[in-house]
């Protein structure tokens, strides 16, 4: 067993996902066995081996060191659940 | 009836057998009539007509003026809310339009709806979305199947002949999949192809935008329509885009085949193998040459996929948050209970399962002995492919390992169900572009697809070879 009660909660914790027990226990159970099931990487042999990150084959090409100002602030809190005097508003954070 | 056909129907405009009119209103007629299979998560026919109206009074000349495309509800559209099948983004309206569909409307294509998938792409069967399951059209009364995924929406939607195209993305088989579960055709292009700007992002290393069809020569000309460099993509590739149509030739006569033997595995139904077979004959009389090869490393495919998407769908998901847009919860007594509840209610079950084994793998600890051992092993996967086109030009294999399942079949168990993936996710770990068609029927008259993979940027080769089966099998 990988993971426990422990490790998914701090998984979840990690995550910012609340979980219940009945979730936890469904979770754990998931997790251990898709986990058990990826194991089978240990069988391959990778010593030498770069890892591949970035699969694209063509050359990224560089663009100009220029600011653009889009001046998009009214466009990007159009989806907020909640907005004050042009910034995001969350719950108070200090008492 | 005559098949379906945007190449055909884009004469028919052109000649005025048919107006823009005309030809949306009866798609229009068809969309209602098969609202039950539940393909769209949003349809509004005042939205069409709208999009009708502004075309009559443009003039100009574009590629695919008034042709009604579906679009999957992963990329950002302007005119329509995008929800990536999620009940976190219920209510995102985008401020912005993505690379592919800013090209569709550029080239005055009309948008019918935004089709349903799995949640935020992740599954094999439109079972996760929050909008429900959408049913395979060719499912017989009272016993639906299926349409596959996660791109299943936009599958249907062609095979119901909802739309005379539709946009798709794969990330471990998400178009080629659910083309062949649908029977219709699916191209995955080439990472890099398409740029990903404005689609809710998965798994960033492996997303690439697609293109579903009624026909191999519609692809083509879709697909010449999406692909392009993009700035804002920073994997878009700068390469030159051909004209894919144009230079459409079945004629494969002096051409390799390479046939991965790691592809027969066992429990694949004999039809499966039956359809494999027969293309390959069917190439062979071609005059093609048939090349037995070897990827070695094909069944660790899928545990490699397992690491690698959940890894990145972990970190891409982390902005849903409830502050820029979409869902918050209701149960906000502090910023981070708010967070946590709004992720708790705001995702589902399969999108949270990723996120929780991604984060784990990505933990301090884990980290070396999962991720980077799983990016170790995609470079010996990509690396067996470049091995394997040094002796042949492209490779023939099988879509998936079943045809359209019964829905919610295998949705208890996430391994079964990612099975589903075994033969389309080892050439999205190595980049490269695939394309299925429909091949042949099983016993229960379903569709199977057939699979075509071609090198990096060769996509002309996958679309020829399509062809060329294509036209043998109709």
């Amino acid at each position: 067993m990988k993971i426990d009660k422990n490790t998914i909660n701090k998984i979840a914790r990690l995550s910012r996902i609340k979980l219940d027990d009945k979730e936890s226990e469904e979770y754990i159970n998931d997790l251990n066995s898709i986990l058990d099931w990826v194991e089978q990487l240990n069988e391959v042999n990778t010593e030498n081996v770069e890892p591949l990150s970035n699969i694209s084959s063509s050359i990224l090409p560089k663009r100009e060191d220029v600011s653009k100002d889009s001046n998009s602030s009214d466009e990007i809190l159009e989806n907020a659940p909640d907005k004050l005097e042009g910034f995001f508003a969350v719950p108070k954070v200090v008492e | 009836m005559p098949k379906p056909s945007l190449k055909q129907t884009l004469n028919d405009l052109d000649t005025k057998k048919i107006s823009i009119r005309e030809l949306n209103q009866d798609y229009l007629k068809k969309i209602k009539k098969k609202v039950n299979l539940n393909i769209f998560i949003h349809f509004s026919e005042e939205n069409v007509l709208k999009q009708i109206d502004n075309l009559e009074k443009d003039n100009s000349t574009k590629k695919l003026k008034g042709i009604p495309i579906a679009i999957k509800d992963l990329f950002c559209t302007k005119s329509m809310p995008t929800t990536a099948a999620s009940k976190i983004l219920e209510n995102f309206n985008p401020t912005y339009e993505s690379f592919v569909t800013q090209k569709l409307l550029d080239e005055g294509s009309i948008f019918v709806g935004k089709t349903n998938l799995d949640e935020f792409a992740m599954g094999s069967a439109t079972n996760t979305s929050f909008f429900g399951n959408t049913i395979n059209p060719l499912s017989k009364e009272n016993e639906p199947l299926a349409p596959g995924g996660s791109s299943g929406g936009s599958a249907a939607a062609v095979a119901a002949d909802l739309c005379l195209g539709a946009t798709g993305t794969d990330t471990g088989g998400s178009i080629r999949q659910p083309a062949s579960f649908c029977g219709v055709v699916g191209i995955k292009p080439t990472y890099g192809l398409c740029s990903r700007w404005g689609i809710a992002a998965f798994a960033s290393s492996l997303d690439q935008a697609g293109i579903f069809s009624h026909n191999v020569e519609d692809a083509s000309i879709l697909l010449q329509s999406i692909a392009g460099f993009d700035h804002r993509d920073s994997t878009s590739a700068k390469v030159d885009i051909p004209n894919y149509f144009e230079n459409l030739d079945d004629d494969l006569n002096g051409k390799t085949v390479g046939i991965p033997k790691e592809y027969s595995i066992d429990g694949t139904p004999i039809e499966i193998s039956q359809i494999w077979e027969d293309a390959i004959k069917v190439l062979e009389k071609k005059g093609v040459k048939i090349k037995n090869i070897s990827l070695p490393h094909t069944k660790y495919a899928l545990p490699t996929y397992y690491i690698i998407a959940p890894a990145e769908a972990s970190s891409n998901l982390a902005r849903y948050d409830g502050v820029k847009y979409g869902f918050r919860s209701e149960e906000v007594d502090s910023l981070d209970e708010m967070y946590e509840n709004t992720r708790a209610q705001g995702f589902g079950r399969e999108v949270k399962r990723r996120i929780l084994i991604g984060t784990y793998v990505l933990s301090a600890g884990y980290y070396d002995a999962y991720y980077l051992k799983a990016q170790k092993v995609r470079k010996l996967i990509a690396d067996d492919f470049n091995k394997a086109f040094k002796e042949c030009d492209f490779i023939v294999t099988p879509t998936a390992p079943s045809a359209a399942f019964p829905l919610n079949e295998k949705q208890n168990d996430p391994i079964k169900m990612y099975l589903n993936d075994v033969f389309t996710v080892p050439a999205s770990l190595a980049g490269l572009p695939g394309i299925s068609i429909p091949f042949g029927k099983d016993e229960n008259n379903l569709p199977l697809g057939i699979q075509i993979l071609g090198k990096h940027f060769d996509e002309q080769q996958v679309f020829n070879t399509a062809l060329c089966l294509e036209r043998s099998y109709e």
